[in-house]
This record gives C-alpha cells, structure tokens and sequence, in this order.
C-alpha cells in the first residue's frame, strides 16, 4: 500500500473482515459445542450436560473415523500429487505458449469448475466401470482430479505467464543438463506455485463427496462420506467431533500460509517480478 | 583457441515470409574479438543462439576447429552465451552464480570458492560475493554475468548486445573490460551490437547483417572506407550517393565530373563519399572543386552539419563548427572531393 488510506477506507475494510470472520466462523461454534455436549435442546442456549463421550467414540476404533482421517490424507495427498505432475507442465503449455486451439484446451480444463460435477462423475462413473476402477481408492483418486486439476492448472498458468524460459537457455549453456536445469533454476521459480496450487488440489481433494461416493460406491469411506453418514442419523455430537477433525486441515493449511497467500509472493512467483 | 566457421547458416521460423538467417557464412580467427552488427531483427542474435546450441539450423553448418558442433547438446558445446539482461539467478547469490557453470561440472566446492573469488577480482567486484543479484546495480550484474561465463573457460564466448542496457559512461569501462578480458584470456569472442560504435571500437573484425544476409566482413574502417553497397554505408552513416558512370579514373555524374583514386571500377555505379570528409573551400588543382547551395545548418557541438544541393543532388558535409561559421542559409558555398575519399559501389 502507498500513502495513507482514509478513514472511510480503513473502516471498511476492518467492517469487511469482521463480516467475514462471523460469516466464516460462527457456524463452527455449535459444532464444536455439540462434539461435548450430552443432549442439547430448544430453549437452552448451552447444552446442560458436558461429556468427551463424542470424543471417546470419534477417537475408538469401532468409529472407523482414525482410519478414514488416514485414507483421507493418502487419497488427498496422491490427488495432489497427480496433479502437480500434470498441472505443472499443462500450466506451463498454457502461460507459456501460443498453440492452436489453446482457447479449446483452456476451455475442457475449465469445464468441470463450470459443468455440475455430479454429471461429469456419471459419465466418468461408466468408464471406470469399463476399466474397473469403481469402488477402488485408485478410481476415487482419479476422479478428484477432475475438480483439482483446473486449480493447479490455472495457478501454474499464471506463475509462468510471469516466467522468462531465458533463464533455462542461460543454465543449459553454462553446463547444466536438462534435468539440473529444471532442479537448479526452474523449480526455484515456480515453487511458490507449487505450494498455492497443491493446497488448492489438497483442500478441494479433501471436500469431495459426490465424486467419492459415485466412484467409491461407499465402499471407499472417506471422512465427508463418514460425516455424512452420521449427520443424517442424527448424531449431532459425533458429528460435531468428526467435524472438528474434518477441519483441522484446513485451518492448519491456513495458519501455515497466510503469509503466502496474504502477500503477493507466491501468487505471482517466478523470475519475471525481478 | 578456437576458430569458428559458419557455413551457409539458414534458419527459417515457421510461418516466417523470408528466412531469419540466409545462407551466412563467416570464418572467426581463433582468439579475436568479432561483432556481428546489424539492426534488431536482422538474424544476429539468431546466429548466436544457433552456436550456443538454444536454437536448430534449418540448413548450414557451424564448426569449431574444423568438427562440426551442431549435434552437441548446449551444455557441451563450450560455447557460453551471455545474455542481454544478464539473467542472473535471483535465487542464488552472486558468488553462487558465478561457481554455477563449475557447480554443474561437479567441480569440488574448495576448487569452486577459490575461483569464484579469482573471477570476482577479475571482473573487479570483490566484496559483492554475498549479496543477492537484486542488490547491484545494472553495470554490476552485467559484469556478474560475464564473470560466471569465463569461470568454464569456454571455447568461444558469445554475447548478446553487452553493451546496450547500460548508461553511456558505464559503457565505456564495460567496453574497455571486455576488450582486456578478452585478451587476457585469449578466448574467440563473439559479440551481438546494433551499435556501430561499439562494434567499431571493440572488435577486430565486424561482420555486417542485414535481413539476415552477411554483408560484409572486414576490420572496421573498411566499411567506413570500402563499404560493399549502399545499405552497408548508409548503416555506418553514409548519406552521400550519387548514380553515374566510372569511366577512365573519372565519375561522372550530376555533381559534374569527378576525379576518382586509382583502381576504382568502372561502369555504371553510384559514388559515395563519408559526410566527414568533404572540405570547405575549393582546391588549387581546380579537380573535384563544387558549389553548392547552403539548405540547412546543423550545430552538433563537436561538429557541425551541413545539407547542401548541387542542382537537384542533395549532399551532407561534417565540418568544424568554426569552418562553418560565416556561412547562412542560402549562401553558395564551395566545397573541395578529394579524390581519396571517392568511392564507387557497382
């Protein structure tokens, strides 16, 4: 920020966040309130009786809910790991390069952040029936990268949109082969990318529930599918604890990247800002 | 110390009209300093990525020490490019860019140090080895950048417009830097410029480019002296051209008839003399003796202008501004060709 900002300004903006943080927080509160209450009933503002009762099943093994937080994290981070393999060099194609019917391609890559997922995740659901990857953490894995796959894509789009490939030029004549080049010179560059595009991927991989549920056939028990299926039967306070469980990621992946995602470091990133 | 031969080097881009580079030849002396001049676009930063292995001929072939280098990978070539904007990398510090070539080497880290501080004291930065590339100034990371090329001791060393992004009087020590590196190390050196004075000022020889044809290829005063044709002089400044015929040692044309010097063709051709040496004031031979009208006046400083006309010929003259004092505008004003100044293009 350059100079001062007026009164009304920074009003606002402090008004903008509070806003925000009610919007974003509040509904959290009852959560986390149900996952140690025993019975919670209208009129009482708080529950009457507290108990770790929720916490004691969530934490057990007859839950499931430890080895669904376990599946969870593998299936979220492999999804993001694909997609860093794929998103890298698509993003790059497509910041990079003028090529016939980039506007086609950029187009499919957006077309599931626009197409409702569940039909995309029937259309898919027949294939991996064909391929027999239905009901298979492998099949579940894939089809998340539907919906994450446009993230990467797009974040690494821009960081080497701002990237000069001179650079590479510079290292290869100076010796380097191609694979230290990338290790030495381009990784450097496009990692801040990397990190914003791959929590992306993660977090989006770690919310799916149509597509798990469609592709797993319920026999891949992911956390959402585990939340899901207590919320409906009524138990609000194991759901509350499997909720707060369900968050922490989230608000892990927050804390430990404000800085990043707050400044303007990693979400432009590359050479060309120097 | 190696010599460099270009041959019938043609490089066409898809979709281009004309090719980027035309059948370029060029043979480099082992250990000189050579410029390949010629405005943007002309193909010479073409030429250069081509020896540095960044880019793929369409046809032609480039040689060092008589062994053909085109399927070398660039990082094997020992031809080290320096780019224009010097493309330090931001990442690593300035003596961590300078060690990088020898790094990729797998040079032993001891060994790296070393040289590293021999380069830096080399190119006269000693105490900068700690900061990040971001931290120095323009002229700094240009001679960074140089000092992290020569640390390989390559082959042939090739540099992209050295000169072009820096301020006029860091311009001179960077030219006077290159040219003392280049002769301390002996290494055959390739420079791009659209600049004729640096071309002129710094290499041995200079090979012109224009639309991706070679031009011509000689030490620098020939193109001020014998240029090959009328783009080649009008590049390095000529504005002087006049068609006629050569015939028995004399031009004749709409400026009357002139004396020519020995050897020069004969034939229909267009005579051209440098601006700078036409002479104010008519010899006592009577030979090659005009007046001209005085169109305009151009002061410059060190020198000044002068257009003139002989009838419908327009010519320009670069005088001694104390010459030209006394002279108005519309005055007729006589002026002296010495024959060895006269030079015929077929």
């Amino acid at each position: 920020m350059i100079g001062q900002d007026g009164l009304w300004t920074k009003t606002f903006r402090y008004l903008t966040c509070l806003v925000l943080v009610i919007w974003l927080v509040l509904p959290l509160i009852p959560l986390a309130i149900w996952s140690f209450a025993r019975g919670w009933f209208f009129p009482d503002i708080l529950p009457r009786f507290w108990t770790l009762d929720a916490w004691d099943y969530a934490m057990s093994d007859t839950s499931g809910v430890l080895d669904s937080l376990w599946l969870t994290i593998g299936i979220s981070l492999a999804a993001t790991a694909l997609s860093i393999l794929i998103g890298v060099p698509a993003g790059r194609a497509l910041g990079m390069y003028k090529f016939r019917g980039k506007e086609v391609v950029e187009m499919m890559i957006l077309a599931p952040m626009i197409v409702p997922g569940i039909a995309v995740a029937l259309g898919i659901h027949s294939v991996f029936i064909w391929l027999g990857l239905t009901n298979t953490v492998q099949g579940v894995i894939l089809v998340h990268l539907i919906p994450t796959l446009p993230y990467m894509t797009l974040v690494m789009a821009g960081i080497f949109s701002n990237y000069d490939p001179a650079f590479e030029a510079q290292a290869r004549s100076l010796g380097a082969s191609p694979l230290k080049t990338f290790w030495y010179v381009t990784l450097p560059a496009i990692l801040p990318g990397i990190i914003v595009g791959g929590l992306f991927a993660f977090l989006v991989s770690w919310s799916q529930y149509i597509l798990t549920l469609l592709i797993g056939g319920g026999r891949v028990l992911t956390l959402p599918l585990l939340l899901f299926n207590f919320a409906t039967s009524g138990r609000n306070d194991i759901t509350g604890a499997i909720g707060m469980i369900y968050i922490l990621p989230g608000i892990l992946i927050l804390l430990l990247t404000a800085k990043q995602l707050l400044g303007r470091s990693a979400a432009v990133g590359g050479f060309g800002r120097l | 110390m190696t010599h460099v031969s270009i041959q019938h080097l043609t490089k066409l881009y898809p979709g281009g009209d004309h090719p980027a580079l035309d059948r370029l030849s060029l043979e480099i002396e082992s250990g000189t300093l050579t410029a390949l001049l010629g405005p943007s676009g002309c193909g010479k930063t073409t030429t250069m990525k081509i020896i540095a292995g960044l880019l793929e001929p369409s046809s032609g072939d480039v040689r060092f020490d008589g062994r053909s280098i085109l399927r070398e990978k660039p990082e094997n070539r020992g031809a080290v490019m320096v780019f224009q904007n010097h493309l330090l990398f931001p990442y690593m510090s300035v003596a961590e860019n300078v060690g990088f070539g020898l790094k990729m080497r797998k040079t032993n880290p001891a060994e790296i140090k070393r040289r590293v501080g021999e380069m830096l004291d080399l190119v006269r930065l000693p105490d900068l080895g700690e900061r990040r590339p971001s931290a120095l100034s323009g002229g700094q990371q240009q001679r960074v950048a140089l000092a992290r090329a020569l640390i390989v001791q390559p082959e042939v060393l090739l540099l992209d417009e050295p000169l072009s992004n820096l301020d006029t009087h860091l311009r001179f020590g960077m030219r006077d830097l290159i040219r003392s590196l280049q002769q301390e190390t002996g290494i055959t050196t390739i420079f791009v410029t659209h600049d004729q004075e640096d071309a002129v000022v710094l290499a041995d020889r200079v090979a012109l480019i224009l639309d991706g044809q070679m031009k011509q290829y000689e030490t620098a005063d020939a193109f001020y002296k014998r240029p090959v044709d009328e783009a080649t002089a009008r590049f390095f400044g000529g504005r002087n051209f006049v068609s006629g015929t050569s015939a028995d040692g004399v031009f004749d044309s709409a400026l009357g008839r002139l004396v020519l010097p020995l050897g020069a063709i004969a034939g229909q051709g267009t005579l051209t003399f440098r601006p700078e040496n036409v002479r104010l004031g008519h010899a006592p031979s009577g030979e090659n003796n005009l007046t001209a009208d005085l169109i305009e006046v151009i002061y410059l400083g060190t020198q000044t202008r002068l257009k003139l006309s002989v009838g419908d010929m327009l010519i320009e003259a670069i005088v001694n501004p104390t010459d030209a004092e006394g002279y108005r505008v519309g005055a007729l004003v006589p002026l002296h060709l010495p024959s060895g100044a006269l030079w015929v293009i077929s």
